[in-house]
């Protein structure tokens, strides 16, 4: 178990690249520089020459290169866990982010075929994250300080809030894709103010989108600061709760930071990326603090550790050091 | 959209794009046109003229230049760099403003040409960067580089295309069936490579030319509203009452802070 949790690390990993490659697509406006689907133009994908690989078709074609490869690691994996984990959830869980990377690839190919219909392009960008959040949670699943669990919180209103949070956050996503394919990213050209203005004087789509995007990135980091403050205030015992917690708060300004210098740099591709990946890492920290708030609800944690755990939902300065080990994931 | 709704109209629409990608690079089929036979065509006898030329107020801004190092072929073909055509000024005439009758023809009828017009991409640029094309007339996308380029009509009334020349001397024909000013084209390996498609049903067009020239023969008697169109100051309208026979000379007058 300990060697397909590393090996997960790397799928993880290499889905972070992968978001990369295709922020660096759309920011760069490349999507279309490749225009046949599966092949590149005209050349089985994997015996297209490198020298030919110049301008856009760098970013197309990389970004379908290191596609196949997530496909080929997310193959592995299925038929990994399949074999090593006796969960049958789990496998389950395997093969359904295996069909999500097979739907993405199609996605992908539709939209090229499609020339970059939006609401295409936005599903493959979404679908993208969700792929992303199955490789964490399968990640998590398979990770130590999960499988050796001896006790855990039982607090619905943490897992209430973390759970909104997290679909907030990804509703967000949505709607930052839905700017960045409707070609909204600069319809409010100035940050903080929009158009010299709290409000934009003036209302098109294009400025409603982008508008919607800034909202809810305030909405968003409201959220994940009442998260973050609830696991400190009742939870900060709990290292595994904590360490999340921080990283989301820390993840979510540099979120916001980014956005600002999104708009600063006239959208320069690197800024965007950056934008688009920390939004990944905003959204999987975020579902990772979401699914251990949830881990008491799973059967194969002692009922007497589930009900130990509880106790941490007292305040820190009531109940003392937290109950159960920290646990190391 | 509901997800059902959605497949229905994705399935024929990947078909219809898996069968045009399969079909990559074909000809279209002649425009088989017949006029009708009280087909209202122009008097060549009583046909007027306008002329003129487009101005630019100011002092010419600054182009940018293209980023030829990402594909070493268009860095050797412009070892002095390339300057975009973006705002191209010459002696006070802005040149690449497609200017055309935009309403007042009636319902003449006109012959499609069946010559084709040839969109070059020569040394990482298209050649022309401002043409007008006749609804059902073929355009002539070649490619002269030695480098791949995509050509990606990113239309909005036409149906699009995006269709790949891998290959030095590759040729494909493309028809654009509807009226509309102006249709981007554009490679999406080589950012800097647009070219603009004004697609019209008669033939009362032309590109600014020669520090700003332009001229609009053989129009019927008529009030038109001419307009002037450019890729980055906009566009501009002007009302012409023709005679027969007769010949007007209007102008435009552009300047950088237009919108």
């Amino acid at each position: 178990m300990t060697w397909l949790h590393r090996y997960i690390k790397v799928v993880v990993a290499s889905t972070v690249l992968l978001i990369a490659a295709g922020g660096m697509v759309t920011s760069t406006d490349s999507g279309l520089a490749v225009p046949d689907w599966p092949n590149t133009y005209g050349q089985f994908m994997f015996s297209f020459p490198l020298e030919k690989m110049v301008g856009g078709i760098f970013y197309e074609h990389g970004h379908r290169m290191i596609a196949s490869t997530v496909g080929l690691l997310t193959i592995a994996l299925a038929i990994w866990t399949w074999r090593a984990d006796p969960r049958r959830w789990m496998r389950r869980l395997a093969f359904t982010a295996l069909g999500a990377v097979i739907l993405q690839g199609l996605l992908g190919g539709i939209t090229v075929l499609l020339l970059l219909p939006a609401p295409v392009s936005v599903g493959h960008a979404g679908l993208a994250q969700l792929f992303f959040c199955l490789t964490v949670s399968l990640a998590l699943f398979t990770s130590p300080g999960w499988t050796r669990a001896q006790t855990a919180v039982d607090d619905a209103t943490l897992r209430r809030i973390a759970a909104a949070t997290t679909v907030m956050i990804y509703c967000q996503i949505l709607l930052g894709a839905t700017m960045r394919h409707v070609e909204a990213g600069l319809a409010i050209p100035d940050f903080p103010l929009a158009f010299g203005h709290v409000l934009p004087p003036a209302w098109t789509g294009g400025i409603a989108v982008h508008f919607a995007h800034r909202a809810g990135a305030v909405l968003v980091t409201a959220a994940i600061l009442a998260t973050a403050g609830h696991v400190w205030f009742h939870h900060r015992g709990r290292r595994e709760l904590v360490r999340p917690a921080i990283l989301l708060v820390l993840f979510v300004l540099t979120q916001v930071t980014l956005g600002a210098f999104v708009i600063w740099s006239g959208l320069q591709p690197i800024v965007n990326t950056a934008h688009v990946v920390n939004g990944a890492l905003v959204l999987a920290t975020s579902l990772v603090l979401t699914l251990r708030g949830y881990r008491c609800r799973f059967a194969d944690l002692p009922q007497s550790a589930a009900a130990a755990g509880a106790r941490d939902r007292r305040p820190p300065l009531l109940s003392g050091p937290a109950a159960g080990s920290p646990q190391n994931i | 959209m509901r997800l059902s709704k959605l497949r229905f109209r994705l399935v024929p629409a990947l078909a219809a794009g898996l069968l045009a990608g399969g079909c990559g690079g074909s000809e279209p089929a002649p425009v088989a046109q017949t006029p009708p036979a009280d087909a209202k065509r122009v008097d060549a006898a009583t046909a007027a003229r306008v002329s003129g030329r487009v101005t630019f107020e100011g002092p010419a801004p600054e182009n940018p230049s293209a980023k030829l190092d990402s594909d070493p072929a268009c860095a050797r073909a412009h070892p002095d760099g390339l300057e975009l055509e973006t705002i191209l000024v010459a002696n006070g005439g802005l040149e690449n403003v497609f200017v055309y009758v935009k309403d007042g023809l009636g319902d003449y009828y006109f012959d499609t040409p069946t010559t084709p017009v040839v969109l070059d991409q020569k040394g990482c640029n298209y050649t022309p960067h401002v043409f007008g094309v006749r609804t059902g007339q073929p355009i002539e996308i070649v490619n002269s580089d030695a480098t791949l380029h995509n050509v990606n009509a990113a239309a909005k009334v036409n149906r699009g295309f995006n269709l790949g020349q891998p290959i030095q001397g590759m040729r494909n024909a493309k028809v654009l069936t509807a009226p509309e000013v102006m249709v981007r084209i554009k490679c999406d390996v080589h950012s800097w490579m647009n070219a603009y498609a004004g697609v019209l049903p008669h033939p009362y067009f032309a590109v600014t030319a020669n520090g700003g020239a332009f001229e609009l023969e053989g129009l019927p008697p008529g009030t038109y509203t001419i307009e002037a169109w450019h890729e980055k100051l906009g566009t501009q309208t002007q009302s012409v009452t023709l005679g027969e026979k007769e010949a007007k000379t209007i102008s435009f007058a552009f300047k950088a802070t237009q919108p």
